[in-house]
């Protein structure tokens, strides 16, 4: 009943708003409104701001060998370098590595890598699913099938697959990560793009003898980012974590580029002996990350979801 | 006699995002038992809210705020919704434009009649489904104990708003309230729907509120209108006498914006502008800025005041009958 | 008399539900399945003449949209031809076949979903003049505002989305588009039915006057006899897919000559000051997927008889420019 009461409240006809109300407004309004969303956003920013400007505020660039003393290897939180005297408030791993760089410089592969994949698969996903949903039938039929196919495969094993043929690599990373995500934004953009594809203002668009690319992504897509926003935030997690996964198995990004994912598994070895801290701040970062983006990608779908907001 | 139902300066406002909208605001109306009043207005007007106030059945962000809603001589606003549960159903039972508001699609149409009956009336399984049996008669279902078990889907449209009809005579109640229950069917269903809802409640003497945007169709079911514009009614009174002399300027321009066979080709009368937003409603009269006759007098707004026994109208300058015989 | 402007010979529409991999392989088995067919339209003739409004009624399901969009071009027919001042649609190429589907355009019903929510009303109007190269691209802003005038609307609210305007308004945005890529012929589905009664009365004027001043040519598409009645010169009247009256409008309504369409007149809602009896044909429209035999109307119909349940009525001439479909003309 609140659908009748609702339509009886809407045509709202006077001289509108003067004032042009940006869909992007409206959400960023309805954003703000809930505090742990916002912390998310706040702890996001600050996250992709420390891995943007890694080089920049980290004491030591932890992969230039000359600025590793091995000497100062081990030590715990809070000790000073025997050489250089500055404070290592995170420890060192055993070569010696400041923890706080190592972390800055892992976030900023981790983050590279899951961005990178996730534009790629986005873009890839976001054509083959509006392709789809645009012609239908047979076309549709095929597609769907190999998007179904490959979504009844857990990821990490056909990350793990691909990996194993291609060899390690920040590249061939990405290029795994691609492979596994393209399926769901695919799937995604085409079940929303099922439903407008339907709307009337497609038939208009046909009837002015608009071009079938242009009907696409300039009609049809605009109207189904906001699922496809939801989900992007989902799998950039699952990017981040995925490629942690990798990279704790060894795998992933070589030695030489270590991501949060290869930190947390050098000092894996030394958990047992105590030196906990080569591990566990790197898994902190991670789990910070990934927490703030589900935060933000839960409000937004709260926000997004035409359901919710009329 | 007292009235079966009297709603004094009802007002449900709802509190949005962007304000607060006035949906009902200071309507008064009362009702016979076994009268049947079409309200009639367009969307925005109120309407159904009014209708669903009465029922209690308004969701937040809304709420009614003010006024008094007597049914058979108990406050339902002051009662609240423990009181509305014990009537809702037994003696005030509402009708949708979509049926498939009342019924569930999941179950067969015996098991949610029976359950109706035996929710309000201490019966044995048989003897509920008997009266369910009865009530698919009543409102002109063919077969109706195989109609009983089958499942809301099996049916057309028609046929559903008349199993939704049954369920709401089940408890033979004192007031039907109906929104907009014809709108979306055929013209020749619509017409069956309509005849055999005017038999029901003659038969039964049954109170009937009928909601729509179609004057045309309420004025050959109605005994009394109220034509409600902005949250208000504008204009209320005996089916006849609006009909055939609108008084209110807007129950006028309705009349005459539909298009009524003999002026083949030419343009209709309208009303210009639109419908105001209910979060920016005008000064004084909502209808002046649409009004042909408006002046500085419609600001205050004026009362719905009485010219005629039972008549009234919420306008400065309405059209009476003393003009309209002086002007032809 | 005039060469028609459009001309529908003979056309069918069948949409067909094909049975999925399993339905296919249950039915191998022995299952009772069969891919399901509808015959939305059935043999439909009909030609338009210039400049006049073809008025097209009928209920829910009878197949007059899924006629409208063929003429609009959004679907093809299974059997028969559309043609446009001769030249059937759907055969052309390149940039003839694009031409003749400009001239042809539609107005929807849902002032909604038939606006694309995030494009300005400017662009909304202005894209096809635009991409079609009607207008100078630097003048296509202008162009815009111009035909949004047309419609009643201010140009200063060309910058808005669809969503910051009425019902009424956002129907007369989607007829500015519709004229802005300067069509002849205008297919209107439904096109006031989602609105108001006052704000109806003021789109119907607007079709009324845009006729006149750009010389259109209207086929006009509702549920609402009284409205079709209104605006149209002549009136089809279709049941289940298939055409059973056809006449002027002021004659049809005054002498409805099938039982059917004497159904639908008797039922134009009209402002009565006492109560009225409604005297309602019986029975459910029945499902398109099973139609009846011989003459669909027949189970409904009060006058049935032997013959219509077997036999299909053909559209006959009844009397100077009325075509009916009913077994009772012969027998008279």
């Amino acid at each position: 009943m609140t659908d009748s009461i609702a339509s009886d409240l809407e045509p709202v006809g006077t001289p509108a708003p003067a004032r042009v109300d940006h869909p992007a407004k409206r959400v960023a309004k309805q954003f703000v409104e809930d505090p742990v969303a916002v912390v998310g956003l706040v702890l996001f920013l600050l996250v992709a701001l420390v891995a943007l400007l890694a080089p920049v505020l980290a004491p030591q660039n932890p992969y230039d060998l000359a600025q590793l003393d091995i000497m100062d290897g081990g030590l715990p939180p809070g000790e000073a370098s025997f050489g250089t005297g500055m404070t290592y408030w995170l420890g060192t791993d055993t070569q010696g590595r400041d923890m706080v760089s190592a972390i800055m410089y892992g976030l900023r592969i981790s983050l590279f890598v899951a961005t990178v994949s996730l534009g790629l698969a986005i873009t890839i996903g976001t054509v083959v699913g509006v392709t789809a949903a645009y012609f239908g039938g047979r076309i549709d039929s095929l597609i769907m099938r190999i998007v179904d196919l490959q979504l009844s495969f857990p990821a990490i094993l056909i990350a793990l697959i691909l990996l194993a043929l291609l060899g390690r690599g920040v590249d061939k990373v990405v290029l795994a990560l691609v492979i596994v995500q393209w399926a769901y934004y695919a799937r995604t953009v085409r079940g929303s793009a099922i439903v407008e594809r339907r709307k009337d203002y497609i038939d208009a668009a046909r009837c002015l003898a608009l071009s079938d690319r242009r009907i696409m992504f300039r009609h049809l897509l605009p109207n189904c980012v906001p699922p496809l926003i939801v989900v992007a935030t989902v799998q950039i997690a699952q990017a981040i974590a995925l490629e942690a996964t990798l990279s704790f198995l060894g795998v992933g990004v070589p030695i030489t580029e270590p991501s949060l994912g290869l930190l947390i598994a050098n000092g894996y070895d030394y958990l047992l002996s105590g030196r906990y801290w080569i591990s566990l701040f790197p898994g902190i970062a991670l789990v910070v990350t990934i927490i703030a983006i589900n935060l933000v990608g839960d409000r937004l779908r709260d926000v997004l979801n035409p359901r919710l907001s009329s | 006699m007292t009235k079966l139902l009297e709603i004094e300066g009802l007002q449900t406002h709802f509190f949005t995002r962007d304000g607060v909208a006035k949906a009902v605001d200071g309507v008064s109306l009362s009702l016979d038992r076994g009268e049947i009043l079409g309200l009639v207005g367009e969307s925005g007007s109120g309407k159904s809210v009014t209708g669903f106030s009465i029922l209690g059945l308004v969701d937040p962000p809304g709420r009614v705020v003010g006024g008094r809603i007597v049914f058979d001589g108990a406050d339902l606003v002051a009662g609240g919704e423990r009181m509305m549960r014990g009537l809702r159903g037994r003696r005030i039972a509402m009708i949708f434009q979509d049926p498939m508001m009342t019924l569930n699609p999941v179950l067969r149409i015996d098991t949610q009649m029976i359950e109706t009956v035996r929710a309000h009336a201490d019966v044995s399984r048989a003897a509920a489904r008997e009266r369910a049996r009865e009530a698919l008669v009543r409102v002109g279902i063919s077969s109706p104990d195989e109609r009983l078990e089958s499942y809301p889907h099996q049916f057309s449209g028609g046929m559903r708003q008349r199993v939704a009809i049954a369920i709401a005579l089940l408890h033979e109640p004192d007031l039907i309230i109906a929104d907009e229950p014809t709108t979306a069917l055929d013209v020749t269903i619509q017409a069956q729907i309509l005849s055999e809802v005017q038999t029901l409640c003659a038969e039964a003497g049954t109170a009937l509120i009928w909601i729509t945007h179609d004057l045309a169709v309420v004025s050959g079911l109605a005994d009394r209108l109220a034509v409600m514009y902005a949250g208000r009614i504008i204009e209320a009174g005996p089916t006849a006498g609006i009909i055939a002399r609108p008084a209110h300027p807007y129950t006028k321009g309705l009349i005459e914006s539909v298009p009524q066979g003999k002026r083949h080709g030419t343009l209709l009368k309208q009303i210009g502008g639109m419908t105001p937003s209910l979060l920016h409603l005008p000064r004084g009269c909502k209808f002046a800025p649409r009004c042909p006759r408006a002046d500085a007098a419609c600001d205050p707004e004026p009362p719905l005041a009485e010219i005629a026994a039972g008549r009234g109208v919420r306008c400065v300058h309405p059209h009476l009958e003393a003009e309209e015989s002086a002007a032809s | 008399m005039t060469e028609p402007l459009l001309e529908i010979d003979d056309v069918s529409k069948r949409f067909t539900t094909e049975l999925d991999i399993a339905e296919r392989m249950a039915r191998r088995l022995g299952a009772d399945l069969a891919p399901k067919t509808v015959h939305a339209v059935d043999r439909v003739n009909l030609a338009i003449r210039p400049g006049e409004v073809m008025g097209l009624v009928g209920e829910s399901g009878c197949g007059k949209s899924t006629l409208g969009r063929m003429v609009a071009g959004l679907l093809s027919p299974s059997d028969g031809r559309i043609r446009y001042r001769g030249r059937e649609i759907g055969t052309l190429d390149g940039a003839e076949a694009r031409d003749a589907a400009l001239k042809i355009q539609m107005v929807f019903q849902d002032p909604m979903s038939s606006l694309n929510p995030r494009l300005r009303v400017r662009d909304i109007v202005g894209e096809a003049p635009r991409v079609h190269r009607i207008v100078p691209r630097r003048e296509v802003a202008a162009y815009a505002e111009e035909m949004l005038a047309q419609v009643g609307l201010d140009a200063a609210t060309s910058k808005r989305y669809p969503h910051q305007f009425s019902g009424g308004q956002r129907a007369r945005i989607g007829i500015a588009r519709a004229l802005a890529v300067k069509p002849d012929f205008l297919v209107c589905d439904e096109s006031v039915a989602a609105l108001d009664v006052s704000i109806q009365a003021q789109v119907l004027n607007l079709f009324v006057r845009l006729r006149e001043e750009f010389d259109l040519t209207y086929l006009f598409i509702s549920h609402d006899l009284g409205v079709v009645e209104h605006i149209s010169d002549r009136i089809a009247v279709m049941y289940l897919g298939r055409l059973v009256e056809l006449g002027q409008a002021e004659d049809l309504l005054a002498r409805p000559n099938h039982p059917y369409t004497q159904a639908l007149v008797a039922e134009i809602p009209t402002f009565s000051t006492e109560k009225k009896v409604y005297s309602a044909i019986k029975g459910e429209i029945p499902s398109p997927l099973k139609p009846p035999p011989g003459c669909h109307f027949h189970p409904r119909c009060p006058h049935a008889h032997e013959r219509c349940r077997v036999e299909v009525p053909a559209l006959k001439e009844v009397a100077p420019g009325r075509l009916s479909a009913c077994h009772l003309n012969d027998a008279a």
